[in-house]
């Protein structure tokens, strides 16, 4: 998402790049350069004023004249004034009460707030290993109780039933009631949408949270949100006293300027951005992590940590010690590394977060989808087992059943075949050298990315 | 094919629909616009009080102005050179003149554009209403209100539950069918979105329905995979009825910022989107966006929506938008 934001960034201050010296002149070019991408970034107006006002007292001076190369110099500035904006360091979520930790999610109809509540209960059940309550206090849509409901089956945590004809406020106290009783660690209360400017609505989510005084009060919010992000965020936060924010939707293409000024006028840490509808697709907030990806940096770190906590180890062990053992590697291994490429959310998720990917034309990340990933699998999935050890056997009369089978082609199956041969050939140099470690490399570090695997 | 497994499961949050017990909100477009148009012109008076002489710094306040509005920095850009232009020509010396000229030149993008929604009474039936957008911009909630608007006219209007992935959105578009007496016509969840609206439009020519109006899954407009999805819906329309859709209509949230521009670029390229709804404008939001949007497709304007009830769905009027906009 912040990727608009770091071409225009890394544009202007390219421009940067290459001059002697920072004069006031091509300072103010730049800044105002830097001003426009802000707000065409919809960093709300007064937040990116203030933004380059910064940039310019550290720019113009010392800082500047001592570096030999001006240009990366405010690179520096530009970057850790971001990330002093967007907070300093990611903060988690505060569990550190006497159970049942409460958390309350609030925000805009439309923000995401229900996909939220199961993200984060899904996120605490596996990461911190809680038990978790989740409850509605949705009494306006229609089915949105239902919706909860379905979601917390979905991600297993417990479900506290509530129906339309209750008042929020008593479903919010009977919800922590029933999860003190059944010793959960915590309950998460998703409300309904509301408008900031709606009284009568602000005032209820009010007396939802003096009735069960959550540790937690998340401000769930739209990453697309433009300039009225600075409203929203001001009136939720006025209205009550948050501790975090989310921030959703961050799969799409919004500049996600939005951060900045909601961090900057509420103050408060973002906790969360959640980076598409899967209930997994949740990942905590790195100020300088996400400052890097601005400037085009990339964002190797998160795809590490996800890289660990989603890839199979024993998967791979497997792989391991098959290859040490001198048995080759064949089909079944090749669909396993697929497999374990899927559920790091697929090639698109990955590009996102290398650097230097911000420079692939627009419709060159578009078209780097996961259908030949899906296509490659289903080649495979249509062959005997027979033909996924020794694919040696795979004469002319297979391939046309393996291509009629999966809904590709002949071409299909043999350029897959001659992908995998590549790949075997490499596997056993790696194995010649003992460099086990390189697979795994390969597979964690590189970005999931199985040697010679087609790009 | 995969990520199609866990979307029923996964994807909610979306409109709000009928509301049950919830309290009446201001829900008028004067209302809602009084708000930006108090803050503007105070601004824009204030400046010429403070600052008579230098134009520059007129030129460069009005110019945020614009852009903390959502306007857009093309939209923006095009206003205040003009602006510029005449100021240097003395040809604007009060705010009055500043005003109009601001006006004209908003009306110049927005008014060719403000052309409202028509079903004519001898054309095809039935007439074909797809409804597409982001997740959370309100399509449910407009169809709600545009079926009750079509209704109050006389027509017979058939509702298609195209939304096949969240469960509230089938029992949501239901209760919304009730309430304004439109059959809804509705698959299981996780059904075929397309064969819903091929079914819906078969059933529509067979009951002799005037209007069909098609619910869609809200979907990202950079998921490939789920923008071809909604080419196929647009395409099985086409066989039953090859003039249909007659009217593909982009919601956008007026909280949207310069976002939404991306919106209507992919999903106009997608599925030629012929009209758009700007959604939640009974916030602060000032859906400026509208502005940059006009200037680039020029893709009509057709609905406002300013509130949650189902009179709180307005044409969209140029000059009314501009007038409210500016009137002091």
């Amino acid at each position: 998402m912040f990727d608009n934001l770091s071409e225009r960034l890394t544009q202007s201050l390219n421009r940067l790049r290459g001059r002697g010296r920072l004069t006031e002149a091509n300072i103010k070019d730049t800044l105002r350069e830097v001003r426009m991408a802000l707000l065409e970034a919809d960093v709300a107006l007064p937040v990116a004023r203030e933004f380059i006002e910064n940039i310019r007292e550290r720019a113009v001076g010392q800082a500047v004249m001592k570096s030999l190369t001006p240009g990366q110099e405010l690179i520096r500035i530009v970057r850790n004034e971001l990330i002093l904006l967007l907070g300093e360091a990611n903060e988690g979520l505060n569990l550190n009460v006497p159970p049942p930790a409460v958390l309350l999610v609030a925000g805009l109809q439309g923000s995401g707030k229900t996909t939220t509540v199961a993200k984060l209960a899904r996120w605490l059940k596996e990461r911190n290993k809680k038990s978790v309550l989740v409850a509605s206090c949705d009494i306006y849509r229609p089915a949105a109780i239902a919706q909860l409901e379905m979601l917390a089956k979905d991600v297993g945590a417990g479900f506290f039933p509530s129906d339309a004809s209750q008042h929020p406020v008593a479903i919010a106290k009977a919800a922590v009631e029933q999860a003190r009783r059944q010793f959960a660690d915590v309950v998460i209360l998703d409300t309904a949408g509301r408008l900031h400017i709606d009284e009568a609505m602000m005032d209820e989510v009010r007396r939802i949270h003096e009735a069960i005084k959550p540790v937690e009060t998340l401000f769930v919010v739209d990453s697309m949100t433009g300039q009225d992000a600075a409203n929203v965020s001001r009136a939720f936060d006025q209205a009550l006293p948050l501790t975090g924010v989310v921030l959703t939707k961050t799969d799409g293409d919004a500049r996600g300027g939005a951060a900045l000024s909601i961090r900057r006028i509420t103050g408060k840490p973002i906790k969360f951005i959640g980076m598409g509808e899967k209930t997994a697709a949740l990942e905590p907030f790195y100020p300088d992590r996400i400052a890097s990806r601005i400037l085009g940096m990339g964002d190797v770190l998160s795809l590490i940590e996800e890289a660990e906590q989603k890839i199979d180890r024993d998967q791979a062990q497997r792989i391991a010690d098959k290859l040490k053992k001198g048995k080759g590697f064949d089909l079944e291994d090749f669909r396993e590394q697929l497999q374990q490429m899927k559920k790091l959310g697929g090639m698109t998720a990955l590009l996102d977060k290398l650097p230097g990917m911000q420079g692939l034309p627009q419709g060159v990340a578009d078209r780097v989808n996961d259908r030949e990933l899906l296509r490659l699998e289903a080649i495979i999935n249509s062959m005997t087992r027979q033909e996924r050890r020794f694919p040696a056997v795979v004469n002319g009369s297979r391939k046309r059943r393996i291509a009629s089978g999966s809904g590709t082609t002949v071409q299909d199956v043999n350029r897959l075949l001659k992908q995998f041969t590549q790949m075997q050939k490499m596997m056993k140099r790696l194995n010649k050298k003992g460099a086990l470690s390189g697979l795994m490399r390969g597979m964690t570090g590189r970005g999931g990315m199985p040697p010679g695997m087609p790009l | 094919m995969f990520r199609r497994k866990d979307r029923s499961q996964n994807r909610n949050d979306e409109t709000t629909a009928p509301g049950g017990p919830r309290p009446r909100r201001f829900g008028r477009l004067r209302d809602a616009l009084q708000r930006t148009r108090t803050g503007l012109t105070a601004r824009i008076t204030e400046l010429f009080a403070r600052q008579r002489a230098v134009s520059g710094e007129l030129v460069e306040e009005i110019e945020d102005l614009l852009l903390s509005a959502d306007v857009g920095i093309a939209a923006t850009t095009q206003i205040v050179a003009d602006l510029s232009q005449r100021l240097a020509r003395k040809q604007l010396a009060d705010p009055e003149a500043v005003f109009n000229a601001l006006r004209e030149n908003m009306l110049g993008i927005l008014e060719p554009v403000s052309r409202p929604l028509t079903v004519p009474n001898d054309g095809p039936r039935p007439f074909v209403v797809l409804m597409v957008g982001v997740n959370g911009t309100g399509k449910t909630t407009t169809i709600g209100k545009l079926a009750s608007r079509l209704r109050a006219e006389g027509r017979n209007v058939l509702l298609a539950a195209g939304d096949t992935f969240r469960a509230a959105a089938i029992e949501q578009l239901q209760t919304w069918g009730e309430r304004v007496g439109a059959p809804v016509i509705a698959q299981q969840i996780g059904a075929d979105s397309a064969s819903v609206v091929y079914d819906a439009v078969h059933s529509a020519k067979a009951r002799g329905f005037d209007v069909l109006i098609a619910d869609t899954a809200g979907r990202l407009h950079t998921q490939v995979n789920l923008m071809e999805e909604l080419k196929k819906v647009r395409r099985v329309i086409g066989k039953l009825d090859p003039s249909a859709p007659h009217e593909t209509l982009l919601v956008v949230d007026a909280g949207t910022g310069q976002n939404a521009l991306a919106q209507a670029r992919q999903f106009h390229q997608a599925v030629q989107v012929s009209g758009i709804a700007l959604t939640k404008l009974d916030g602060t939001a000032k859906g400026g966006i509208v502005l940059a949007i006009a200037r680039e497709l020029a893709l009509p304007i057709r609905f406002i929506g300013v509130g949650e009830s189902a009179e709180d769905l307005r044409p969209f009027n140029a000059s009314e938008f501009v007038d409210a906009l500016f009137e002091r």
